[in-house]
C-alpha cells in the first residue's frame, strides 16, 4: 500500500472505532469491540519490544497483571483514583521490566522468550500465594460511581469503548514516536544484526531496557483498564501465560514490526476467539488455546510476516 | 616517534587450549594504512575483534590516542572513534540502505534528518547513492559489503578497520576498492584492512604485518615484505611478484 492509502485506512479504521458502538447497539457486539480494542493495545505494546527490538516475550501478563493489581489495591486501600492508578501501575510494571530485563537480555533468541515465561510463571505464583493481595481468590473492585475519576461506569459500556479506543490511540502514538527517532532505528538494527549495532555505537542492554520499559508501562496501562471494566481481578485473568501468548500472538498474527499489524491481528484473534465461544459454548478455556496453537502453526508455516506481510511493503 | 593512534602491545588471546594471538604487537599513525596478511587461521579477525572490543584480550595492552582501551566494549569503541566491517557481511538487512547508513550517523547526530543527510554522504563516498531506497538485502554480496564502510564510515572514526572487503570481488571490482580505501585515507582516516587480495593490499598499504598461527613474523613496506623468504614461505608462496619487486 502506498503511504496515503495506508493514511486513509487508518483514518476510516478510526471513523468506524469512533462510531461502533451506535451503530452496533447489541451488548454482546460493544463487548466485542471493547476486547478488540484492549487487545490491540497490548499487541501494540508488546510490539515495541517483541516487533521492534525483536526480543519475543512470552511474560507480558506479567506486566499486565502487574498494571490491574496496583491501581486495584491502591483504589481498594487508599481510595486513590485508578486514573492515578494507572500511571502508578505503569511505573511499576517499568521498574519490574526492567529488573527482569538486565539478567534476561544477556539471553539470546528462544532462551529469552523461555526465560520471561519462567519469569512470568513466578508471578503469577508469587500473586497466588499472597494473602495480602488476595491470594488465588482475587480482589473485588469498588462498585459504585464516581464520576469520571472513580473510573467506574455501570450503567453504559461505552466509556470503556473510547477509554480502550484513547489508550490504544496513545499507544500507537508511543509507537510512532520511537519508530521514527533514533531510537526506533536502533532497535530495528538490534533485531537484524546485535553485533553490527554494537559496532556502530548502540548499547544493546541500554535500548533493549527502554524498549521493554516503554512496552511494560503501555501493558499496564491495559491491565488497570481491564480491572476497572471487569471490577474483579485474579491471578488465572490477568498473570497466566496463556494471555502472554495471546498478547505476543496478537501482534505476530498481524505483522511484527509493523505499526497497524498488532491491531489487525487482535481484531482477528479476538473475533475468532468469540466465535469459538459462541460455536463451542460458554467456558472457553480449552477452545481458546487449541485455536491459538492452530494460528501459531499457521503463521509460521505459510505467513511468517503476518497478515501485514500480505499487504506488501512493510511500515 | 610520533605518538601513534593505535598502539597495540604484547595482546594475547586464547580460547581455551587455543592460541589465537600470541604477543602481537604493531602501531598505527594516524592516517596510516597498514595490512594485516597471514594465512586462514592465523589469527587476522581475532586482532580485528580485540581491538573493535569485541574480545577482552587474554593478555596486553591497546592504547588509543595514548588511552588504555583493552578491554572496553564495542560500543565504547565506536564512541572512541574506531569503526569496522565484518568478514561475513553483517548488514542490517531488513532495513533500506540508507537506514543503515544513518544507524552509523546515529552514533554522534541523533536527529533523523542530520543523519539521513551524512547517511546519505556516505553512501554517496561509496557510490551506492542510487540504492538508498532499497532493502540492503537485497544489494549483492560486493555492494553489502561496501554499504558496511559506508556505515562505518558515518561513524566518523578515526581509525577503520576494513576485514576483507575485497574477498570474493572481480578484478575490477578489486579495483573499484583500492580506490575507496586511499579516499578514505585521504579524509585522514586510519585503516587497518585484513586482505587476502594481495592485489588489493599491495599497492595502499603503508606497511604490511603478516602474521602466522597468531604470531608477528614479519612488518615492513609491501615492497619488503613481499622478498621476505619467512613470508614467501609461509604465506606468498612463489607465485606473488609485487610490481617492481
Amino acid at each position: 500500500m502506498s503511504r496515503r492509502a495506508r493514511w486513509v485506512a487508518a483514518a476510516l479504521a478510526l471513523v468506524f472505532a469512533l462510531v461502533f458502538p451506535f451503530v452496533f447497539t447489541r451488548p454482546t457486539w460493544q463487548n466485542t469491540a471493547i476486547l478488540m480494542l484492549m487487545t490491540a493495545e497490548l499487541g501494540v505494546a508488546w510490539n515495541l519490544l517483541g516487533g521492534m527490538a525483536g526480543q519475543v516475550s512470552l511474560g507480558h501478563a506479567a506486566f499486565f497483571g502487574t498494571g490491574a493489581y496496583v491501581s486495584s489495591l491502591l483504589s481498594i486501600h487508599l481510595g486513590i483514583s485508578p486514573w492515578l492508578g494507572m500511571l502508578a501501575g505503569g511505573a511499576a510494571a517499568a521498574l519490574l521490566s526492567v529488573l527482569i530485563g538486565f539478567p534476561c537480555f544477556r539471553l539470546k533468541g528462544h532462551y529469552f522468550a523461555m526465560a520471561t515465561i519462567a519469569v512470568g510463571e513466578i508471578v503469577q505464583a508469587v500473586v497466588n500465594g499472597s494473602e495480602s493481595v488476595g491470594a488465588a481468590v482475587g480482589l473485588y473492585l469498588p462498585l459504585e460511581e464516581k464520576g469520571f475519576w472513580g473510573f467506574v461506569f455501570n450503567r453504559s459500556k461505552l466509556p470503556y469503548h473510547y477509554i480502550a479506543l484513547g489508550l490504544l490511540m496513545a499507544a500507537l502514538f508511543v509507537s510512532w514516536l520511537v519508530n521514527r527517532s533514533h531510537v526506533g532505528y536502533y532497535l530495528r538494527a538490534i533485531k537484524d544484526e546485535p553485533d553490527a549495532a554494537r559496532s556502530v555505537g548502540v548499547s544493546l542492554r541500554r535500548y533493549k531496557l527502554y524498549a521493554i520499559a516503554l512496552s511494560s508501562f503501555l501493558t499496564a496501562m491495559g491491565g488497570t483498564l481491564y480491572a476497572q471494566k471487569e471490577l474483579f481481578i485474579d491471578p488465572g485473568s490477568t498473570l497466566s501465560t496463556s494471555l502472554s501468548i495471546k498478547i505476543a500472538l496478537a501482534a505476530i498474527l498481524g505483522g511484527v514490526g509493523t505499526l497497524a499489524g498488532p491491531v489487525v491481528g487482535a481484531v482477528l484473534l479476538t473475533g475468532i476467539e468469540e466465535a469459538s465461544r459462541i460455536v463451542f459454548g460458554g467456558t472457553g478455556q480449552g477452545t481458546d488455546l487449541v485455536v491459538y496453537g492452530l494460528l501459531i502453526v499457521l503463521i509460521a508455516v505459510y505467513q511468517p510476516s503476518g497478515i501485514m506481510g500480505l499487504l506488501g511493503r512493510p511500515s | 616517534m610520533t605518538a601513534a593512534l593505535l598502539e597495540v602491545e604484547g595482546l594475547t588471546k586464547r580460547f581455551g587450549g587455543l592460541v589465537a594471538n600470541q604477543d602481537v604487537s604493531f602501531r598505527v599513525a594516524a592516517g596510516e594504512i597498514v595490512g594485516l596478511i597471514g594465512p586462514n587461521g592465523a589469527g587476522k579477525t581475532t586482532v580485528f575483534n580485540a581491538v573493535a572490543g569485541f574480545f577482552a584480550p587474554t593478555s596486553g595492552a591497546i592504547w588509543l590516542d595514548g588511552r588504555s582501551v583493552a578491554g572496553k566494549p564495542p560500543e565504547r569503541m565506536a564512541a572512541l572513534g574506531v569503526a569496522r566491517t565484518f568478514q561475513i557481511v553483517r548488514v542490517f538487512r531488513t532495513m533500506t540502505v540508507l537506514e543503515n547508513a544513518m544507524v552509523g550517523a546515529m552514533l554522534r547526530h541523533r536527529a533523523v534528518a542530520e543523519a539521513a543527510r551524512r547517511g546519505r554522504d556516505a553512501l554517496g563516498f561509496v557510490g551506492l547513492a542510487a540504492r538508498a531506497a532499497e532493502p540492503a538485502g537485497r544489494l549483492t554480496a560486493a555492494e553489502q559489503k561496501r554499504l558496511e564502510v559506508a556505515r562505518a564510515l558515518a561513524t566518523e572514526p578515526k581509525l577503520l578497520l576494513l576485514d576483507e572487503v575485497m574477498a570474493g570481488l572481480t578484478p575490477s571490482e578489486v579495483q573499484g576498492a583500492v580506490e575507496l580505501v586511499r579516499r578514505v585515507r585521504a579524509r585522514g582516516i586510519a585503516c587497518v584492512v585484513v586482505e587476502h587480495v594481495m592485489e588489493g593490499i599491495m599497492p595502499v598499504a603503508d606497511r604490511l604485518i603478516v602474521l602466522e598461527r597468531g604470531r608477528t613474523i614479519a612488518e615492513g613496506p609491501p615492497a619488503e615484505i613481499a622478498r621476505d623468504p619467512a613470508v614467501v614461505a609461509a604465506y606468498l608462496g612463489e607465485t606473488y611478484h609485487a610490481p617492481g619487486a
